[in-house]
């Protein structure tokens, strides 16, 4: 008998409904609860605000961000340059706004790439026992090159390219999202109700997606979105020595490095890309520690 | 203690295992053939065939593996392509600024943290707490190569208090050596302070509600003893768990640091080795940086063990 069976044979399927309802219940107080957090708040509106910018680029860019205009060479911050201008004349605003694009893609790109690997790692290791300590291993070893190193010498040694870039900020963020995944799946393994699943037939399948991975669902989004904001950094870095996405697109990063050549007379080609990427960094980080406050009340910061 | 560190030894081998075996591939990743582009524009064929073979390219992938590891347990990392000496030696020169700057921002960022995070504390839910966090928060969210470069550009360019970049070695002028690394080590400390004020912040208030120090208070201990004294040490453990994350984050940081502030590292060599193509130099760098990160993690493993004995009872 499996648990379908069981569940259909319950009279009209009430039980089934009912916990349907209940379902509902949560998701709508968790809502309510978001919406309420101030650091949260803060956050989702700074990075809408950003995303949308970032979306809509082709109308809200004051200019082409890859016209070179001879005649408005490094020209500081004025009316028509807020962000002024760089060694071609291009404006700053309009390359910033573009060069967010990449960022924003990028971050979201990685961050959803290494939720799906992490998570098949993460199930892996925990459920299956023969494999748990050759992949914990290897992820170790993978953990044990320091913060971006490893993706340089990836992107380095595949070429530059958006494309590198994500599969080398992957590989890097993957192992610590796995072990996010690994712990929680480990502790939802020993829950009586993930026994009482098995006990009444529910297959392996069913165990996992329903029961074991809805428990590791909370701290993996609260991984992802930290994910999410050290990628965009991550990606700048990368831009900034040479194994990003080539010039003459625009990244964040790359700007950065242009304004580094003229550091001595031009301080705002470096100065305002990298506000905007903090800014968007910050916005993801108060995201990250307000879904952590709901999710884990022991964090809770005001106490 | 010691069957502690002799397990903790053990357990890193895997580590490093893997660590080599990626490295390796790495090099093997390398799409094309980088024998001619050592050979230059106008090598010839025979020319690139003679490079090839003196770099091994030609053989099997197995074969180079264990030619690989051969070399790697005789310390031997192979020879640049362009600089014209073994990687071993060139790494090996580099390595003191990396770990001097990282040493000194690991330094910095632990004072600037620990005081923030209890400064928070103590003054729990004042204006000073809220602004200490916005701080850390605000630390955390900035890149650091960029904040380097707004350093460089505020202190350097147009203050001109200290150099723009550049490296003065500490043993042939300690002040001079002293104002070139100010700047990295600021840099490095601000960005990564939040982490340690944080933690701090919680482990101390978690302390501070505790009832020893109500009644080491309530004997008449002024406030300043209680809180360095009685609730620091208490919060240690996990104070000094994230410190030593943070010394592993600071030396990737420094990696990157050290090219923004043209600090002769091993940052430095591996980016400019990057844009030279010379694989060699990319693999042996990557292969010494990451022993040295897991090699700290052990160190902090062991102060954990000597702060808590618990720790080093249980595993």
């Amino acid at each position: 008998m499996s648990a379908e069976t069981i569940e259909t044979l319950d009279a009209g399927g009430s039980l089934r409904s009912e916990m349907r309802r209940a379902r509902r219940r949560r998701t709508l107080m968790f809502v309510r609860e978001l919406s309420m957090h101030p650091s949260f708040l803060i956050g989702a509106t700074i990075l809408f605000v950003l995303t949308a910018i970032a979306l809509l680029a082709p109308w809200v860019a004051p200019y082409d961000p890859n016209k070179s205009n001879y005649s408005d060479i490094l020209m500081g911050p004025t009316e028509r340059f807020w962000f002024g201008t760089d060694g071609f004349g291009r404006d700053i605003l309009s390359r910033v706004i573009y060069g967010l694009r990449v960022s924003l893609a990028i971050g979201l790109i990685v961050a959803m790439l290494t939720g799906i690997l992490g998570t098949i790692l993460g199930t892996l290791a925990s459920y299956v026992r023969w494999l748990d300590g050759l992949l914990m291993r290897v992820l170790d070893g993978l953990m044990a090159f320091p913060g971006v190193l490893l993706a340089i010498a990836l992107a380095s040694a595949l070429g530059p390219s958006e494309l590198t870039v994500i599969i080398a900020l992957t590989v890097t963020y993957t192992p610590r999202t796995a072990r996010v995944v690994r712990a929680a799946v480990l502790v939802a393994q020993g829950m009586q109700y993930v026994e009482a699943a098995r006990a009444v037939g529910a297959g392996h399948g069913r165990i996992i997606f329903r029961y074991i991975l809805a428990n590791a669902l909370s701290p993996l989004i609260v991984q992802l979105t930290f994910v999410f904001a050290v990628s965009i950094i991550a990606e700048a870095i990368m831009s900034f020595l040479g194994v990003g996405p080539p010039p003459p697109a625009a990244s964040l990063g790359n700007i950065i490095a242009d304004g580094r050549t003229y550091i001595q007379e031009a301080w705002w080609v470096a100065v305002f890309p990298g506000i905007v990427i903090a800014v968007a960094v910050l916005g993801l980080n108060l995201m990250g520690d307000g879904l952590r406050d709901i999710i884990d009340p022991r964090h809770r910061s005001e106490r | 203690m010691l069957l502690f560190l002799a397990r903790r030894l053990l357990s890193a081998i895997p580590v490093l295992f893997v660590v080599s075996l990626m490295t390796f591939f790495i090099m093997w990743l390398v799409p094309g053939d980088v024998s001619a582009e050592i050979g230059g524009t106008d090598a010839t064929p025979e020319q690139i065939q003679q490079i090839r073979e003196q770099l091994g390219i030609d053989r099997p992938l197995i074969e180079r593996a264990i030619n690989w590891y051969g070399d790697l347990l005789q310390g031997d990392l192979g020879y640049s392509y362009l600089l014209n000496r073994s990687v071993v030696d060139a790494v090996l020169e580099r390595i003191p600024v990396t770990l001097s700057l990282a040493g000194l921002s690991l330094l910095l960022t632990t004072i600037m943290g620990t005081l923030l995070g209890v400064l928070a504390a103590v003054r729990h839910n004042s204006w000073l707490d809220q602004g200490s966090m916005v701080a850390a928060l605000i630390g955390l969210s900035i890149p650091d190569f960029w904040f380097g470069l707004v350093l460089i550009i505020l202190f350097g360019v147009t203050l001109g208090w200290l150099p723009t970049g550049g490296f003065v070695p500490f043993t042939e002028d300690f002040w001079g050596w002293v104002r070139c690394m100010t700047l990295p080590a600021l840099t490095l400390a601000f960005t990564q302070m939040g982490v340690i004020a944080r933690m701090s912040r919680s482990a101390m208030l978690d302390v501070l509600d505790q009832d020893f120090i109500r009644t080491a208070r309530a004997k008449g201990m002024s406030r300043g003893v209680v809180v360095f004294k009685h609730a620091l040490r208490n919060a240690l453990v996990p104070i000094v768990t994230v410190v030593g994350v943070t010394a592993g984050v600071l030396l990737s940081g420094a990696v990157v640091i050290e090219s923004v502030f043209s600090l002769p590292g091993v940052g430095r060599l591996i980016v400019g080795s990057i844009q030279r193509r010379d694989f060699p130099v990319i693999q042996g760098g990557l292969l010494v940086t990451a022993s040295i990160f897991v090699f700290v993690n052990i160190v902090v493993d062991m102060l954990y063990g000597l702060i808590d004995p618990r720790v080093r009872d249980e595993r």
